[in-house]
């Protein structure tokens, strides 16, 4: 067992209620699921664990025809047969048409590994379920080959759901878990701060000015995220927007530059548009 | 005084279970939370709670059975609170703001008076001069104008006080405060389950391919198949407005979970009872009207028909001609759901009205005549029930 603590790397700002979370999850050996809105870093979380940790990273993302046996393992039925007709010698071991799936090959990881289940609540509603066994005693069993596989180190599992469908509370018992709250101003300058080192503390002030002011128009569809201010601000350094272009004060320019970056929606960018309107109106008279 | 704390969550309406209390206790064992409160706060949180609504309500009950604590802890270690204070003091004030405040009886006084009016506080707040909110004059709160303000929701994570960040409860606005039953009601509507093959054949049919396989003497004969869909088809209509309005929620969550489960679902609304139209979205019910004659025309008679009301009104509105509280009917109601019933066998009433009550509404009783016994009250069970009649 190692006593290595995760603490954030210096591309990932963690909060230290995730930091404890995710501390704990290691400690115990037990899944850590992972929710919160979307673009709050919750797949960049397995990737920056692994690489923090120095272990292997294992990816199982999760569609909506993904079945839990998929990541244990298939038997290639079609390749044996096809292998039969053309009369291999292979044919004669069922072993050799066992494929592994992530899990599998997590499990039989020299290293410690970070085994990360994407978007579980995109699955069948049965899938967690499906998984309890395999994530609890860290094993399974291969009915083609009679085979026991046991983990040889407790995989680190990191589950996220973006709330799709609700887990069944059998799953949900056997995991930690963790909200990853949407960042404050001051998470918020330490998160653009890893992104883009040396940035204007002018242009910085402004963009998250205008950022939140923002994600507070009432009734917008999509609230802009954490990854979408990241790619805005990506373009105002490209495009080299001074900082005073920012300043809702000047109510001609109240509508935010490259403001697609920041809305995804075109009903939210009509009702921007229409608010900052009235808005123009109203200072005007 | 764990065990305390978990019955008393228990008590408090959450759900942890054992396991979850013994991974707790293993984790704290293991030294993952330092014996700080602040990390126990966020350790026992992650192992008990596994909604982000309940937060909330692990927040007060944390702060209810651990008060207290706190204080222990500064009898313990005096330097603890002091350097606290002078970083909030650096942080938020002047100097001479600090000596006013040292003149009002000094920032503990400030502290606990915050939390007296969080206590009473109800809602989020603007303006005012009593009240924590924003833009106001009370000494709590953001963007005022007194001097000794504390911000609230403003000051940095480093600085606050290991009790404050349960005390605050930032997570109040997730808080649905009564449990979503959408789960629950989508393993019912599995039971309606049916499964056929539709579309392009695109998987290997393993039985089909052996057994024809070796009637072709062992040459390779692939059989493919399309893949298995949910082919059961549902119209649901929804009572909305007026007495309906009681039972919003719980008709949105088996709206939300009708839709996710099955692929051929059509929706329409109406009010208090089915005419010659009926609409599919109530923000223009006026304008855009459908007329219920080309419904049965346009969906096969193996569609499943769910009717969601209370189908409490005045018997005029069913059995009488121009009954409709809305507008002028031509023929009654009654003549138009059974028209329904015969275009679509399988249907059934979903009351949220529960059973009970049924017996002394007339119109309830009408209404289950026409349908032939077949309301179901609007819950688990009920659902069960009315799916057993469906299929």
């Amino acid at each position: 067992m190692t006593d290595k603590k995760f603490d954030g790397t210096s591309s990932y700002v963690a909060t230290d209620d995730l930091k404890l979370a995710v501390n704990a999850a290691v400690t115990l050996e037990r899944p850590i699921l992972i929710k919160g809105e979307p673009g709050t870093g919750k797949t960049q979380l397995a990737l920056e664990v692994a690489s923090a940790l120095g272990r292997p990273l294992f990816e199982w993302h999760i569609k909506s025809t993904t079945k839990a046996q998929q990541g244990l393992y298939d038997y290639d039925a079609v390749a044996r047969l096809r292998d039969s007709q053309l009369g291999d010698d292979r044919v004669h071991d069922i072993a050799n048409y066992i494929v592994r799936g992530k899990i599998w090959d997590a499990f039989a990881s020299d290293d410690q590994p970070v085994l990360l289940i994407d978007e579980i609540d995109k699955a069948d509603i049965e899938f967690p379920n499906d998984l309890l066994q395999e994530l609890d005693r860290m094993e399974f069993f291969v009915y083609e080959t009679k085979q026991l596989v046991k983990a040889r180190n407790r995989p680190i599992v990191i589950i996220t759901s973006n709330n799709e469908k609700e887990l069944p509370d059998a799953f949900l018992r056997r995991c930690f878990f963790h909200y990853i709250k949407f960042p404050d101003r001051e998470t918020m300058g330490r998160i653009i701060d890893v992104h883009y080192p040396g940035l204007k503390k002018t242009l910085l002030k402004e963009a998250l000015e205008a950022f939140y002011k923002v994600r507070d128009v009432p009734g917008l569809k999509k609230k802009p995220s954490t990854s979408e201010l990241l790619d805005w601000i990506k373009l105002l350094v490209a495009e080299d927007i001074p900082p005073e272009a920012l300043r809702a004060g000047d109510s001609r320019k109240a509508i935010p530059p490259l403001y697609g970056a920041l809305l995804k929606n075109e009903q939210d960018v009509h009702l921007f548009e229409q608010l900052v309107f009235l808005d123009r109106r109203s200072s005007t008279q | 005084m764990l065990t305390g704390f978990f019955f008393m969550l228990r008590e408090g309406g959450m759900k942890p279970s054992v396991t979850e209390l013994l991974t707790l206790l293993e984790a704290l064992k293991k030294g993952v939370a330092d014996y700080s409160v602040d990390d126990f706060y966020y350790l026992s949180r992650a192992c008990l709670v596994k909604d982000e609504s309940k937060f909330d309500q692990f927040d007060r009950i944390f702060a209810a059975h651990f008060q207290g604590i706190e204080d222990a802890i500064k009898t313990l270690s005096e330097e603890l609170p002091d350097d606290w204070l002078r970083k909030q003091a650096e942080l938020l004030l002047s100097n001479e703001e600090r000596a006013q405040i040292e003149a009002m009886g000094g920032f503990e006084e400030l502290m606990k008076a915050l939390q007296k009016r969080l206590d009473e506080q109800e809602e989020r707040h603007q303006g005012g001069n009593k009240w924590i909110g924003t833009a106001g004059t009370s000494p709590f709160g953001a963007y005022g104008y007194n001097p000794e303000g504390v911000r609230i929701g403003q000051q940095g994570s480093r600085h606050r006080r290991a009790v404050k960040v349960w005390d605050r409860r930032e997570y109040r606005n997730l808080d649905g405060s009564v449990e979503l039953g959408t789960r629950n009601i989508k393993i019912a509507l599995r039971k309606l389950r049916k499964f056929a093959r539709t579309g392009a054949a695109d998987q290997l049919d393993l039985e089909a391919t052996i057994d024809k396989t070796a009637r072709n003497a062992g040459l390779l004969d692939i059989r493919m198949v399309p893949e298995r869909h949910n082919a059961i088809k549902v119209l649901l209509c929804l009572d909305i407005g007026g007495s309906m309005d009681d039972h919003v929620r719980v008709c949105e969550e088996l709206f939300s979970a009708t839709r996710t489960e099955f692929k051929h679902l059509e929706h329409f609304y109406f009010h208090n009872f089915v005419y010659e139209s009926l609409w599919k979205d109530n923000r223009r019910r006026h304008a855009e009207r459908i007329p219920t004659s080309e419904i049965t025309h346009k969906y096969g008679p193996d569609y499943k028909l769910i009717f969601v009301g209370d189908a409490t009104m005045s018997p005029y509105e069913i059995v009488y001609a121009g009954g409709s509280v809305e507008h002028w009917n031509e023929e009654p109601g009654a003549v138009w759901i059974k028209r329904l019933l015969s275009a679509y066998p399988k249907a059934v009433w979903l009351n949220p009205e529960p059973r009970k009550r049924w017996d002394y509404t007339p119109s309830v009783k009408l209404t289950r005549e026409l349908m032939d016994d077949r309301m179901f009250p609007l819950t688990l069970s009920g659902l069960d029930d009315g799916i057993k009649a469906l299929q």
